[in-house]
């Protein structure tokens, strides 16, 4: 689930990124490739999982996956923040600066 | 347990790397390209510095959030020696067996999926580059 829900966040970020492409005012790409490295990394964990567990890896215990799942939208989350700071840090169309500093009249 | 410090350590190399190579790395060459099937317009291409912060930010970001699904699961600990395996001589081999397969897999996988991402940039930017009318 946890690798699931990293995938879907990469997808429609990639769709996000695309659409509004070339601009990236809002970085989106980087958070692209947050979530598909965080995937990737998943991707190669679960295959490791699949080797050791073999068929039980495809029936989870439901309160196994409630808690995947609960975790995966915590990732997510902590990816979005990640993002966030760096987009205030980097500040692509000055609305901080303009925050802290004001214009003479 | 810890596979997350190698792809961690990965990206540590890269950005030292990016850095290293920023300072070399001459302007890139103007080229003309035609979008949309429209007017040709005169773009550069993109560094390779900047095409290694791709991987860089790949490793960064995924290393993070591996490292977060460690800390839910309790594996980090914000105390000495910060990996729960590392206390113990038994969890440890176990740790760095996990390093050394789950870890170097993850770094492998990323950069391989990098360095395909680096062919089909090239092979988008040949195609672009061919597709312009000669100018007469």
């Amino acid at each position: 689930m946890t690798l699931l829900t990293t995938v879907f966040a990469a997808i429609i970020c990639t769709i996000i990124w695309y659409a509004t492409a070339p601009k990236n005012e809002m970085k989106v790409s980087i958070l692209c490739w947050i979530y598909w490295g965080a995937s990737i990394m998943w991707f190669v964990d679960a295959i490791f999982e699949y080797a050791e567990l073999q068929e039980e890896f495809f029936y989870p215990a439901p309160a196994d996956m409630l808690n995947d799942f609960y975790l995966g939208l915590s990732v997510v989350a902590l990816g979005l923040i990640i993002w966030l700071v760096i987009l205030l840090i980097k500040d692509p169309k000055d609305v901080v600066k303009a925050a802290l500093f004001k214009k003479k009249s | 347990m810890a596979c997350f410090l190698i792809p961690a350590a990965e990206a540590v190399v890269t950005t030292i790397v990016t850095k290293v190579i920023e300072k070399k790395e001459k302007a890139p060459q103007e080229v003309r390209v035609q979008f949309n099937g429209g007017l040709s317009e005169t773009v550069t291409g993109i560094p390779f510095s900047e095409k290694l912060k791709w991987l860089g930010n790949m490793l960064w970001g995924g290393s993070a959030l591996l490292a977060f699904e460690h800390v839910w699961h309790g594996e980090i600990v914000p105390w000495f020696p910060f990996l729960t395996a590392a206390g113990d001589p038994a969890n440890t081999s176990e740790m760095l067996h996990e390093m050394a397969t789950a870890g170097v897999s993850m770094a492998v996988l990323v950069t391989a999926v990098w360095f395909g991402l680096l062919g089909v940039s090239a092979l988008i930017e040949k195609r672009a580059k061919k597709a312009l009318p000669v100018e007469e």
